[in-house]
């Protein structure tokens, strides 16, 4: 297909929405296997839960969905801090984090997903919210849908209020210390354990906003987390595990090259051009673009 | 107490007899087992758990009636999890350890493909639920399909559309087409290439997409940019409700478009895109317009919904329901006449009788699909709102073709709702 201007610019915009999107789901990931070691691979889960609870709140009471994430966010967080000590005291103490706590966020991601499908059943679940539907005309052909622009802000608000919180305040400080080495942190008198439980209750905390972003985005099923759990990783291991910035900049990075490939060359190549990116950029930088 | 004669005995013994074998009648001991997988979590669950409600139906109505056989009718069911892998597994426990004396498919083409195998080994007959074209490689003779798709069910699920593109005046020229690289899609696109070139169309986009896309719009701007006469879509339920908000969003419009959308046929997603199905031109087996009142479908469908608000499960009940509660129906009458439970003398009655359903006469013809393909093809017209229940009456899906069961007019041209 010929590359027209219009074509390039939309598809260009449409991946820095999709990236936006990408970024708060992926975040949660940097902060738990980027920044604590630990493989949370029921993230994708906790995103589909914050889906669900975001649905249950709007179709039940009318709540927009955003707003019932928010709402939802500080008792994701509380689970969150209780699962990382579950965690702790059952493998991480023992040193048997690697293949046996793999195996329990398995075990996490099946016991939600089974969870939500004896509560909510088995069918497609959507939000209705006012900017789910229209969009919005700019210039040049451009033309922007709400329910992407939406994931877009709140998603970079999200990223933007943690960075902060980790480089202004002292608990953040002490988990990206923790992120760094526990074993000095110890020895200036932190507590490496209830550091970690804050920043896992955070991850958490962003998966089910980000669940929010997914529902206003497509309709979701119990099952649908599974289809992000390489796609978050991948942008974890591309940004540089640890960096903020870099989550957001892999984000982008790959839902551009998504949109652009998807526009020219058919989206069969999308997956194949983003995970292509990820190899070169490892091979070029093992630690990722903004990784140290 | 008292000593009781004989006679006194057999006076109070006999009624008594009478009393438990009169309801049903000829029950014995032994039930009559029927087993299958069907996906009761995972991406089919929504289509899994609707055909099992439509199953049960059947089971509490035949053994209402004295079972089969004389014998009173058990489902052995369990959850294949939407996934192959757990179909062989499933049943040869069925087969070994269960000792069923039926099985069916599970819902859909995956499980039932992964079912194959074992079952022609075993020698079984075997009726599967909405499985596409399972038996084109199998060619296997006790192979009976639930599916109105007929012989050719690649062409089937775009004949309609395309034969309605050809009744537009003025002709149409182009076609841009595009689904998913997932099996049903991938052959839904097939036929519909070749059932436009024979109509003459040039086409001017013709790309997939993989299963996990999120984002639909440039896709769609893509289609836009090729500027088709004719847009024709192949795709599951989240891509279906993605690539119609794009379609929207984006501003495409088409003299016509739709296609090959699995989704549209569920309350979700009706409900969830309201009036941005207008004039969307789509396949679907059942709807209820009177062009299409078979005996006992109403019944049917009004117990289905009673059984399905308290399970939570799809509300509409049109798309796979009937043809479950169908699939049971042949199966019984086949049995019946069979008089036993041999599948030789079962598959000889399935490929030989017509059958009466609720969703029509049906008769089993080549491969052991429909004799008499059925997919129709229809129209959303007059959608208004997201309400549900304007989706129970007629007039809403309209059916355009075939001729036989066409219940209104096609409206033409597609445009895209301005916001």
């Amino acid at each position: 297909m010929a590359v027209s201007w219009d074509l390039l610019i939309n598809a260009v915009l449409s991946g820095l929405l999709l990236g936006g999107f990408y970024a708060a789901v992926a975040v949660g990931v940097t902060i738990a296997f980027g920044m604590l070691d630990i493989v949370n691979i029921a993230h994708p889960a906790f995103i589909v839960l914050g889906a669900f609870i975001a649905y249950w709140l709007n179709s039940s009471y009318g709540i927009d969905p955003l707003l019932a994430s928010l709402l939802a966010a500080p008792f994701a967080f509380l689970g969150g801090r209780a699962l990382y000590r579950l965690y702790y005291y059952a493998f991480e103490r023992r040193g048997e984090e690697s293949l046996q706590g793999l195996a329990f966020f398995f075990g996490i991601l099946f016991i939600v997903e089974v969870s939500l499908l004896l509560h909510f059943g088995v069918d497609y679940r959507t939000v209705e919210a006012a900017y789910i539907g229209p969009s919005v005309d700019l210039p040049f052909s451009l033309s922007v849908p709400l329910r992407l622009l939406t994931p877009l802000l709140v998603g970079l608000a999200m990223v933007l209020a943690i960075q902060i919180f980790l480089s202004r305040t002292f608990i953040g400080r002490a988990i990206l210390a923790v992120s760094q080495d526990p074993g000095a942190l110890r020895m200036v008198g932190g507590n490496p354990v209830k550091v970690k439980e804050i920043a896992f209750g955070i991850a958490i905390a962003t998966a089910i906003i980000a669940g929010a972003l997914l529902i206003i985005i497509q309709p979701v099923e119990p099952s649908v987390g599974r289809e992000f759990i390489g796609r978050v990783f991948a942008i974890c291991v591309l940004g540089g595990m640890t960096s903020l910035a870099g989550t957001v900049l892999a984000a982008m990075i790959l839902g551009v090259a998504e949109s652009i490939t998807t526009t020219f060359w058919g989206p069969s190549w999308a997956p194949a051009v983003a995970f292509s990116i990820l190899l070169i950029t490892l091979a070029v930088r093992p630690s990722g673009i903004l990784g140290r | 107490m008292n000593d009781l004669s004989r006679r006194e005995a057999l006076g109070l013994i006999g009624p008594a007899l009478l009393a438990t074998t009169l309801p049903l009648h000829a029950q014995s001991g032994q039930s009559l087992k029927i087993g299958f997988g069907m996906a009761l979590s995972g991406g089919l669950a929504a289509g899994g758990k609707a055909s099992l409600i439509a199953y049960q139906i059947w089971a509490d109505d035949v053994n209402a009636k004295g079972g089969l056989l004389g014998r009173k009718v058990e489902l052995v069911h369990y959850d294949d999890q939407s996934s192959a892998a757990t179909v062989p597994g499933i049943y040869s426990k069925l087969l070994d350890i269960d000792k069923v004396d039926i099985v069916v498919s599970g819902y859909a083409t995956v499980p039932t493909a992964a079912a194959m195998p074992i079952i022609i080994q075993r020698g079984k007959t075997f009726m599967s639920l909405f499985a596409l074209a399972v038996n084109d490689k199998f060619r296997y003779d006790r192979y009976f399909s639930m599916l109105p798709a007929g012989p050719e069910a690649k062409y089937a699920f775009s004949r309609g559309f395309f034969e309605l593109v050809a009744t537009l005046d003025p002709k149409p020229q182009t076609v841009a087409f595009t689904g998913a690289d997932a099996e049903f899609s991938i052959l839904c696109l097939e036929g519909a290439r070749e059932n436009a070139k024979k109509i003459g169309l040039k086409t001017v986009y013709d790309r997939s997409y993989p299963p996990n896309t999120i984002d639909y719009t440039p896709i769609v701007r893509s289609i836009k940019a090729a500027n088709p006469d004719i847009v024709f879509y192949a795709s599951y339920p989240p891509d279906s409700s993605g690539l119609i908000k794009a379609t929207h969003e984006v501003g495409l419009s088409a003299r016509m478009l739709g296609g090959g959308m699995v989704g549209l046929q569920f309350a979700a997603l009706k409900t969830q895109l309201g009036p941005m199905l207008n004039n969307i031109v789509y396949y679907e087996v059942y709807v209820p317009e009177p062009s299409l009142q078979f005996p006992g479908i109403e019944q049917f469908v009004t117990r289905y919904r009673e059984r399905a608000a308290k399970e939570g499960v799809e509300p509409l009940g049109f798309y796979l329901p009937p043809f479950a509660y169908a699939e049971m129906q042949i199966l019984e009458a086949a049995i019946t006449a069979a008089g036993s439970l041999d599948d030789a003398k079962i598959a000889e009655q399935l490929r030989t009788k017509t059958f009466p359903t609720v969703v029509g006469d049906l008769k089993f013809g080549a491969g052991g699909e429909w004799a008499e393909p059925r997919i129709l093809s229809a129209q959303f017209q007059g959608i208004v709102g997201n309400d549900v229940e304007q989706f129970k009456q007629p007039g809403k899906q309209v059916v355009l073709w075939p001729a036989k069961y066409k219940s209104g007019e096609l409206k033409v041209p597609f445009e895209p709702i301005k916001r």
